[in-house]
């Protein structure tokens, strides 16, 4: 997909995320803003998926296709808005968000079956442990598909990260690519504040990944070049990990920079607002 | 009454490990893993034979748990071993979101556990983990009694699709049921039938109830006892037609009174039929440090303490 088209996706993307939340007003909607354009370049130009007349169709097993897993689940509204738009569900059921009896769960899970969703996330600091056993299940499978995750940077705080961090150099899980979502915001304030995890990358280096930066994560064209240097590195013996710097609440501009959207829903006028700033170009469910 | 004899003694987690022996050579899915602990897990054989299909996590244990969830899809058969405190309590939350919650195919495999892990103490000696995981939607919680039963859960778990909680221990008991039994997941095994009182062990305390049944029989009490080794899903069909006939029961568990075994029989009681029910189980305390004998001694959790519950029991008919 050219990138003019990819950049259509996420502005759709960036309109169902405030349609979503202001539709059961509640959700989080900075994160999901901030790493639209990771998830759309990722479904819609750089992941390896089973699609049929172009429609992508699930797998839980993921055999013979990149995987990807979502730590911070909380940002939910971004990848269940990526997978509808990518044809996994209707995107009607986007309107069904954090309702009762809805697939579209608070957080992602595998309970209510929903085409896309691999594992439950939501209690932080567990997702790149999943997609390390993912990784090596398609190493004693000889599946060449890569296994993708994201973290938020608040979730570095968690300790099981560390012991994630641990295993996967020492393994050698060279088919993996992790993220970070560098927005540097989390709920209680600024991460520098609330508990400063300084220099993840010079950590993560110590503990043995191949470190690289997307500095401009809201930039679609920066991404998918990222994303290539990313999987130029895989097969190495080492993981990958992706800084990706992003702005919480990137695209609506009274969201943008702020802990404070966070988890907050915008009520009728903040939508207005927002959607006015956002393209429809797919089509609102 | 059937007698019950044995010729040697030996540890449940050496019947885990010699399952984990078969399942390797006979099931190329399985893959295990382990936090620092393959020695006292008795892996060594598995390994062995298949170093491709062994994880060792080190000490870290919750992202044991997860990289197991992660290794089922693919189709994997993750069994992820290390001590039952550590494979429980120390990772509850990502046992309920990554395994449970997310119904994934991870045995959870757990040795040293109860009072009977002895001198390292009560940090240890975990006596909770049967109420955490039987609370878990969807887990199913099994206790064999010794190493022939163990061996045998250990590769009966590998054949069911869904998480397990497989639980064992540490000291040598009498090995007295059958070398080639078939383990029916969720059967509870009638190891003497009787009229006057049903006791229900599990694990380590099969053995125990057993004993109490021979003491029980010179006294003239005919005691019926039953091996509950699957905890969850509960036989509740066979607990309602022993009490049915007994009218009292005794329930047997190296485990806290609260939330073990005693508390799933009571639920069956309660709910169907009142009669009176003793536990025989830890009175809601920590362990400490001692020889397994002597804290099953102080604890109370001997076959004498079964016969003196039984009697109770009986009484309060």
């Amino acid at each position: 997909m050219e990138i003019e088209q990819l950049e259509k996706v996420a502005s759709q993307v960036r309109r169902d995320i405030v349609r979503m939340v202001h539709g059961c007003q509640s959700g989080h909607p900075g994160g999901s803003l901030g790493c639209t354009d990771l998830l759309v370049a990722l479904y819609f130009e750089r992941m390896k998926l089973k699609e049929q007349d172009g429609k992508g169709v699930f797998d839980m097993n993921g055999t013979d296709e990149d995987m990807f897993f979502l730590s911070n689940g909380h940002i939910s509204p971004v990848w269940y808005s990526v997978l509808a738009r990518k044809g996994y569900f209707p995107v009607s059921e986007l309107a069904t968000f954090r309702k009762l009896n809805s697939r579209l769960q608070g957080h992602p899970t595998t309970h209510e079956h929903l085409e896309g969703i691999r594992i439950a996330s939501g209690s932080l600091g567990q997702g790149m442990s999943v997609a390390i056993g993912a990784a090596l299940s398609k190493k004693l499978n000889n599946d060449k598909g890569i296994v993708y995750v994201l973290m938020g940077d608040g979730e570095q705080q968690e300790g099981q990260v560390w012991e994630a961090a641990t295993f996967a150099p020492h393994h050698q899980v060279d088919n993996l690519v992790a993220f970070i979502d560098l927005n540097g915001q989390q709920i209680d304030g600024p991460t520098v504040k609330v508990m400063n995890n300084r220099d993840l990358g010079a950590k993560y280096e110590a503990f043995g990944w191949e470190v690289i930066s997307i500095e401009e994560g809201n930039d679609m064209a920066a991404v998918l070049k990222g994303l290539y240097e990313a999987k130029g590195r895989l097969g190495h013996g080492r993981p990958i990990m992706v800084l990706l710097h992003t702005g919480m609440g990137y695209g609506v501009d009274f969201m943008m920079g702020s802990h404070k959207w966070h988890g907050v829903a915008p009520n009728d006028e903040q939508l207005a607002a927002a959607l006015a700033q956002l393209e429809e170009t797919l089509g609102d469910y | 009454m059937k007698k019950y004899t044995f010729t040697e003694k030996k540890d449940t987690r050496s019947g885990f490990g010699a399952g984990m022996h078969v399942l390797g050579q006979q099931n190329p899915n399985v893959v295990a893993l382990c936090a620092d602990l393959v020695g006292s897990l008795k892996l060594e054989p598995f390994i062995k034979e298949n170093p491709e299909r062994f994880v060792q996590c080190g000490i870290s244990e919750a992202n044991m748990i997860g990289i197991s969830a992660g290794l089922t899809i693919g189709g994997k058969i993750p069994f992820a071993t290390t001590f039952a405190n550590f494979a429980t309590g120390r990772v509850y939350d990502q046992i309920r979101q990554s395994v449970a919650y997310s119904n994934k195919n991870v045995k959870i495999c757990a040795s040293h556990a109860g009072l009977t892990l002895g001198e390292d103490g009560a940090t240890h000696q975990i006596l909770e983990d049967i109420g955490m995981m039987k609370m878990l939607p969807g887990m199913t919680v099994i206790n064999p009694c010794d190493y022939n039963q163990t061996k045998a859960a250990t590769i009966a778990i590998a054949d069911y699709e869904g998480p397990v909680y497989l639980r064992f221990g540490r000291p040598v008991i009498p090995v007295f049921t059958d070398a080639d039994q078939k383990f029916e997941i969720g059967k509870a095994w009638m190891v003497n039938e009787g009229t006057d009182v049903s006791i229900f062990a599990t694990g380590h305390m099969v053995w125990e109830a057993i004993q109490a049944g021979e003491l029980l029989e010179a006294e003239g009490i005919n005691a019926e006892i039953i091996n509950i080794h699957t905890i969850k899903p509960l036989d509740e069909e066979a607990v309602l037609k022993s009490i049915g006939k007994t009218g009292c029961v005794v329930t047997a568990e190296e485990h806290n009174r609260l939330g073990g075994l005693g508390d799933s029989i009571a639920q069956v009681i309660v709910k169907n039929k009142l009669v009176p029910q003793e536990y025989v189980a830890v009175n809601d305390s920590f362990g400490e440090s001692g020889t397994p004998a002597q804290l099953m001694e102080k604890y109370g959790l001997t076959a004498k303490d079964i016969v003196n519950a039984a009697k109770r029991a009986i009484a309060r008919k």
